[in-house]
């Protein structure tokens, strides 16, 4: 179909888009517009004004600031795919980035949109969530800060209040030597995913685990850590019956049911992929002696 | 990219179209300078009007398929700014001061097929062609940034299109042809 009618904004610069954002009535804001235009097409939405950010000013960019990578709300998917600085620092983003949709929707979608959009299934959520990103946000009465687990309020509920705007995602980067991983599972690649799981783990020279990160998309309405998963691993040397304890902590969260994809299904595959994910993200590890 | 174009039409914002366009007079418009196929033009668009529709309807350049309307199909498939992008998932009003390219430039100055065309051709990578523009706009992406693409990598590129006729197999076979042939020329 076609999109309703609506009125059309292009602020050229912060400011203006949220002055426009107060101005306007039952606005919305429009980023890459690969989840926003569908919707529009669908007219699941019919905002009366769309507020365009691709022309605002200081809103796109990667750049490393104090030890920490952050990346500006309207930075396309591609340039996260085909940066050095996010491949050298943050790897679990450039192995996540590839399974977003497919390459003619990543030239133009951004991670700002998919971390405000908060598609269940999203990589980047749960990306931003296993590496306890910090959220930039502008509004009509400053500026204020959120983490990324208190940001995604419920399906597809950012916690972004009216007229304000995600400005950027700041991730500070796991030590070096730590091993990651990202695994999803789609019938097709580039389809939404049925559940994803991002693992981090760094250890100690002795190779006993002393941070970890276990967080599955897909899986309930926001991307979920699973604390109880991360602590079988701590302390340990991920032992395969580790391992396999730690990716039955995963199978027990509280997941959707569709009529395509049953909870009982998803929770299996939560398994599976969880002791996938932490196999590879150990073998990647590069512990000084182990 | 087109800073002069962006500068020549600053804020035209509120402007009414009453032409014989097909929008209403009542449709919100804006006037908006682009380079299509390498040519500068100037019109009114309708604000909510998709770039596909634009291209078919406001230029008449009907290479451009529009399947699904929701992004998933890639028949719509165009470049913008030298990039590939889902013409149904842009505004046209988005595209002032840009570089559109559709199917209809990829045909050499006399008219004859490009290299990857002529692939399409040789291996049968078509039956219906609703899907082949924007496959072929993809292609051309790829066949310019990696010219030594491997099978998987091809696949993963059509990953974006849907095709119900040919089975993928000849269209991967066509791209990898013309990606030999294309090194062979340089
Ligand atoms: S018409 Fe645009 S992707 Fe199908
Ligand atoms: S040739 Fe018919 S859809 Fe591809």
């Amino acid at each position: 179909m076609k999109p309703p009618a609506f009125r059309y904004h292009a602020p050229r610069s912060l400011d203006e888009a949220l002055e426009l954002a107060v101005a306007l009535p039952n606005s919305r804001w429009l980023a890459g517009g690969q989840s926003l235009m569908p919707m529009l097409n669908f007219r699941l939405v019919s905002p009366e004004h769309l507020i365009d950010l691709n022309r605002v000013e200081g809103l796109a960019g990667i750049r490393e600031v104090d030890r920490a990578i952050v990346l500006g709300a309207m930075t396309r998917q591609r340039e996260i795919e085909f940066s050095p600085l996010v491949r050298a620092q943050l790897p679990l983003l450039a192995e996540a980035i590839h399974w977003v949709g497919h390459p003619q929707t990543r030239n133009r979608g951004t991670i700002g949109g998919s971390l405000c959009h908060l598609d269940p299934s999203a990589e980047q959520p749960t990306v931003a969530l296993a590496m306890d990103a910090t959220l930039s946000i502008a509004g009509p009465n400053g500026r204020r800060e959120l983490a990324m687990r208190d940001f995604a309020l419920d399906l597809m509920t950012s916690a972004l209040d009216d007229g304000e705007l995600l400005v950027d995602v700041r991730i500070v980067p796991w030590a070096p030597g730590h091993g990651g991983a990202f695994v999803e599972f789609a019938r097709r690649h580039g389809d939404f995913a049925i559940i994803s799981v991002a693992v981090l783990l760094e250890a100690d020279d002795g190779g006993r685990i002393v941070r970890a990160s276990i967080t599955l998309g897909g899986v309930a309405a926001t991307p979920v850590r699973v604390a109880a998963a991360e602590n079988c691993l701590l302390g340990t040397r991920v032992a395969p019956e580790e391992i396999d304890a730690a990716a039955k902590c995963c199978a027990m969260v509280d997941a959707l049911g569709d009529p395509q994809v049953p909870a009982w299904y998803r929770q299996r595959l939560a398994n599976t992929l969880a002791a996938r994910a932490i196999s590879l993200a150990h073998s990647r590890m590069k512990t000084t002696r182990s | 990219m087109n800073s002069q174009h962006i500068a020549a039409v600053s804020e035209a914002g509120d402007a009414r179209t009453d032409d014989a366009s097909t929008e209403p007079a009542s449709e919100p418009s804006r006037t908006i300078t682009l380079s299509v196929n390498g040519r500068r033009q100037t019109c009114q668009v309708s604000e909510r009007k998709h770039l596909a529709d634009f291209l078919r309807q406001d230029l008449a350049l009907t290479g451009t398929h529009v399947g699904c309307e929701h992004g998933v199909c890639g028949a719509c498939t165009v470049w913008v700014d030298g990039v590939t992008a889902r013409s149904c998932l842009m505004l046209a009003v988005q595209t002032d001061g840009s570089d559109v390219r559709t199917v209809e430039s990829l045909a050499l100055d006399g008219g004859g097929l490009s290299v990857l065309q002529q692939a399409f051709q040789d291996h049968h990578g078509l039956q219906c062609g609703f899907c082949t523009p924007g496959i072929l706009m993809s292609l051309t992406e790829l066949l310019r940034d990696d010219p030594e693409p491997d099978e998987a990598t091809v696949r993963l590129t059509l990953s974006g299109h849907l095709c119900r006729c040919t089975g993928y197999q000849n269209i991967v076979a066509a791209a990898l042809d013309a990606a030999a042939k294309l090194r062979a020329a340089r």
